[in-house]
């Protein structure tokens, strides 16, 4: 007995379909409470399209409220996070991947346990470290924070983009006249920039996901990152579903821009360095 | 250009050692091709020359001067790689071009050279072009051009054309010959391929589990193999060899196995009763004639290469290959008559050295 | 170390200052993230094992007393957590494996080509992307009767008996964050997955074809044994990882109703943020880093033995 290949590809098509309305559900959801007035937000109930549409929310939440400084600190903190973390995860990636030395297995193992963890642990004594220091309540003790909690695994990730490239290359340009750093440098990186990519998009968006310790170590409005913002907003005005479903919204806006970016990379870049083995 | 010498060249990785005391003085100009099978050193000996590998013990020098502590940079030397290892990310001419712009070398300077360069090698209509867009011929082109234009002191090549297929390493290898005649650069070349060895070296320096086993000129090497892994390596098809007894004597003879006899024209210099390998080339088996000097040699395979024929023949348990370029061997079977001329004839003693 | 050299022929020592240059380099590079990943990571991390034996009280400057066993004394009379250890099992178990199950089937679908397969990978991947308290926030929203639609559709598929926010349901409240977990947590199984399915060779099923094997028989013969080793160790990894992750927890219900939801993570984030307790909640911290010790401890025994029968 054979079942049609037609109707195989039918459920197969129908089964994708399911999945991706799954995904966009809650988002368009979203979405679509943010750009109903206020007036038919509980008139029009589950309507999946409200008969008016308006940019009120977004316009007072740009406007009216500190989300725009949020966004702002946001963007410093995940935008230097990545940018330090992947310049050192290139330098330490580099090392795992050309040199070989005493000392290096200890690396990968304290890298690698760093990675098991509970992150929560370090909740009390990161305060407690950087409250003297004063880098609470600073974008730059959120970086610093990040920056260390992210390099682990993007080290591991640029690891396997170095171990892409033939050794060749960086001996043909020492013979050329270059020093290994140079060759490093001028050779190595230039094409490792898919993976510098994607190394920028895994670490940005998980500085701009983080919340545990940016709810502990941020309390005033003007330090405070998205989540922050966000949920003491919804704390103090949980009426307001527009107005907060308009800045859920744009918290989502960069996310998806670099996911857009490194989603090609995906697939072959994350299985590469985390499943090897 | 220069000399190199090698020192009691001596390199080991952790307790295991690769290269065993090697010396050898390549002079100012010449093409020394080291070759052997794979594993055997003859890379290590080339990157310890580049610089790309640390030196256990001996001294290395280029030009007289110790280079064993200098980085790769420092040694003035161009390698060929077996990959290319061209910068993906750089036209043919950037390429060509980066040990001259990290030397700094003046703007006009470079391009004249790069210029000079891609004519020799007629890459002038590629210049622009990355190495992704090059057929492998190409790309073995521009590592060349990338090592030309510096003028370095000497050239190493680490088995350039083992990349290419068959028909355009034969042209390429004429190249690189037609190139070093041009230039006369003092050239170090590794291949596993005797052929090539054959073909362009001034010298060849045969190596075998990290030990040279002889240096000399090609012809050197196939008319005067030093011991048993020299003359089994050069030469296609390859010697045959037949172990056995020496019984010198009125009528010198060499007894294989199974008891046959191969008769010698004059006494070899080896002991009574030594026990031995004799050897001799495939085409120097003569296959025909008459007389005591002859045996008949039973006909097991025929083989046309259409240059040649190769005959697969047995005396005794032994078997041995006979070249010839007489057609009329194409029908051979049964058993033929076969001869050993005993100046042709190579023998080893028991440790496998040419006596 | 090196191969025993002629005598009267000395083994060559490059200078002092390239040896070190040379012997360091690897250390240069390596050097940053290193320090970073001590002071940031180790040095709290030892500090907190100690906080666990301490009064530490933010608000209290007289604490920080060495006070030894109390915080686990006063731990084992703790019903609060005692409830959060079997809602994190709960979390987990349902978490790990309704994502791994989405995830694989998922995977599967997009194993093949079909046209328009970037553009639908594009799209049941984009929850990875959502910042993990948007996601919490969307849920929460999405069951909130008064702007959500779910609590209306479950009332009117008869699920219901009234169109209430499962959040505030003792009974149901930790479907909650689990379905947002499920929601958010699929793609990266799903990447997983695909990759280890791509990896697999083609030809293989080729084989299998002409040796007359149908599609289900492939599956089984082929497919799972080479995913075994990456279903294995993505579920162990993320086992470990989502019994801590107490991000969705603390935006959709705040370990409420009356602590129905609270696993061990978000109690030890609880601790040190509502009630400013850092001794307490690093008791609690160890505890669980213990366990987890433990649950990998198992594993990799586990891991052991069924080698050794093979």
């Amino acid at each position: 007995m054979r079942v049609k290949p037609a109707l195989l590809t039918m459920a197969h098509r129908l089964a994708i379909l399911a999945y991706i309305a799954f995904a966009l559900f809650p988002l368009f959801w979203l979405l679509k409470v943010a750009v109903t007035p206020n007036d038919l937000l509980y008139s029009e109930g589950i309507r999946l399209w409200p008969s008016r549409a308006s940019l009120e929310h977004f316009d007072f939440v740009l406007r009216h409220s500190a989300f725009p400084v949020f966004f702002r600190n946001s963007l410093i903190v995940s935008g230097s996070t990545a940018v330090v973390v992947t310049i050192l995860a290139s330098l330490s990636g580099y090392a795992l991947s050309r040199f070989r030395f005493r000392g290096k297995y200890w690396l990968v193992t304290l890298m690698l346990l760093t990675q098991m963890f509970p992150l929560v642990m370090l909740v009390a004594p990161i305060f407690k470290i950087l409250s003297p220091l004063g880098l609470t309540n600073s974008l730059t003790g959120l970086v610093i924070v990040y920056t260390a909690f992210n390099v682990p695994f993007a080290t591991f990730l640029m690891q396997s983009f170095f171990d892409g490239i033939p050794r060749d290359l960086e001996e043909a340009a020492m013979i050329d006249g270059a020093t290994q750093f140079v060759a490093f440098r001028q050779i190595i990186l230039p094409l490792t920039l898919p993976g510098i990519a994607a190394t920028l998009g895994f670490v940005f968006t998980a500085a701009w996901s983080e919340l545990l310790f940016s709810l502990m170590l941020i309390s005033g409005n003007e330090q405070a990152t998205f989540p922050v913002g966000l949920l003491s907003f919804v704390s103090k005005f949980s009426v307001d579903f527009g107005q907060m479903m308009a800045a859920g919204v744009l918290a989502l806006i960069p996310a998806c821009l670099f996911f857009l970016l490194i989603q090609r990379y995906l697939v072959q870049g994350l299985t590469a360095g985390a499943v090897k083995g | 250009m220069a000399s190199i010498d090698i020192a009691n060249i001596q390199k080991s990785y952790g307790v295991h050692p690769v290269l065993h005391d090697v010396d050898l003085n390549i002079r100012d100009g010449e093409f020394v091709v080291l070759v052997g099978p794979s594993g055997c050193g003859k890379s290590t000996l080339l990157r310890m020359i580049a610089g790309l590998e640390s030196v256990t013990a001996g001294e290395i020098r280029i030009a007289g001067k110790r280079v064993n502590e200098l980085a790769p940079k420092d040694r003035d030397i161009a390698m060929v790689f077996q990959s290319y290892a061209l910068y993906p990310h750089m036209s043919v001419a950037k390429n060509m071009s980066y040990s001259l712009r990290l030397r700094k070398t003046p703007k006009e300077r470079i391009t004249a050279v790069v210029v000079g360069a891609a004519a020799k090698l007629g890459l002038e209509p590629l210049m622009e072009r990355r190495p992704r867009a090059l057929s492998g011929g190409q790309r073995q082109r521009v590592a060349m051009g990338r090592a030309i234009v510096r003028q370095p002191k000497a050239f190493l090549f680490d088995e350039p054309l083992s990349n290419l297929d068959a028909r355009l390493r034969e042209q390429m290898r004429a190249e690189i010959k037609k190139l070093h005649k041009d230039l006369g650069a003092t050239s170090i070349y590794v291949t596993h391929d005797q052929i090539e060895a054959m073909t362009l070296a001034d010298r060849i320096v045969a190596m075998n589990a990290g030990v040279v086993q002889q240096v000399g000129s090609p012809l050197d090497l196939y008319d005067r193999p030093a011991n048993l892994f020299v003359a089994g390596f050069i030469g296609s098809p390859g010697m045959n060899f037949f172990e056995g007894t020496y019984h010198g004597g009125a009528t010198p003879l060499f007894e294989i196995e199974g008891g046959v006899h191969i008769p010698l024209d004059a006494p070899a210099p080896l002991p009574e009763g030594a026990a031995a390998t004799l050897g001799i080339r495939p085409e120097h088996v003569v296959l025909a004639g008459h007389g005591p000097q002859t045996l008949l040699a039973t006909v097991d395979l025929v083989e046309p290469t259409g240059f040649g024929i190769i005959l697969h023949l047995s005396l005794g348990r032994a078997g041995f290959k006979a070249f010839t370029n007489d057609r009329s061997f194409l029908t051979a079977s049964g058993t033929i008559p076969v001869r050993f001329p005993t100046h042709q004839l190579h023998f080893f003693d028991g440790e496998g050295r040419r006596v | 170390m090196d191969y025993a050299v002629r005598p009267g022929l000395p083994a060559v020592r490059p200078p002092l200052m390239k040896r070190i240059a040379d012997a360091s380099a690897p250390y240069l590079y390596t050097a940053p993230a290193l320090i970073l990943i001590v002071t940031v990571m180790l040095v709290p991390l030892v500090l907190g094992v100690s906080y666990a034996f301490r009064d530490v009280q933010l608000l209290n400057p007289f604490s920080g007393a060495f006070i030894g066993l109390d915080h686990f004394r006063a731990l084992s009379q703790d019903e609060a957590f005692f409830r959060s250890l079997r809602n994190t099992l709960w979390w987990t178990g349902a978490s790990v494996l309704l994502q791994f199950a989405f995830g694989l089937v998922l995977a599967l679908l997009l194993d093949k080509p079909f046209r328009g397969r970037a553009i639908a990978q594009a799209l049941v991947f984009l929850p990875w992307a959502v910042p993990s308290f948007l996601a919490g926030l969307n849920w929460a929203w999405l069951f909130n009767p008064v702007v959500g639609p779910l609590p209306h559709w479950l009332y009117a598929l008869g699920i219901m008996s009234q169109p209430a926010n499962i959040l505030s349901d003792p009974q149901l409240a930790m479907w909650g964050p689990i379905v947002a977990n499920i929601w958010w947590g699929i793609p990266f199984f799903a990447i997983t997955l695909l990759a280890a399915l791509q990896a697999i060779p083609r030809d293989l099923y080729e084989a299998a074809s002409i040796d007359g094997a149908g599609a289900f028989q492939r599956f089984l013969s082929i497919t799972l044994p080479f995913l075994a080793p990456t279903i294995a160790i993505t579920i162990l990894l993320r086992t470990v990882w989502i019994s801590n992750f107490a991000d969705l927890i603390i935006v959709m219900t705040n370990g409420g109703p009356a602590d129905r939801t609270q696993i061990v993570a978000s109690y030890i984030f609880t601790q040190a943020f509502k009630r400013l307790d850092f001794g307490y909640a690093s008791a609690v911290a160890l505890v669980l880093l213990a366990l987890l010790l433990a649950y990998s401890l198992l594993i990799v025994i586990l891991r052991q033995w069924l080698l050794s029968k093979d």
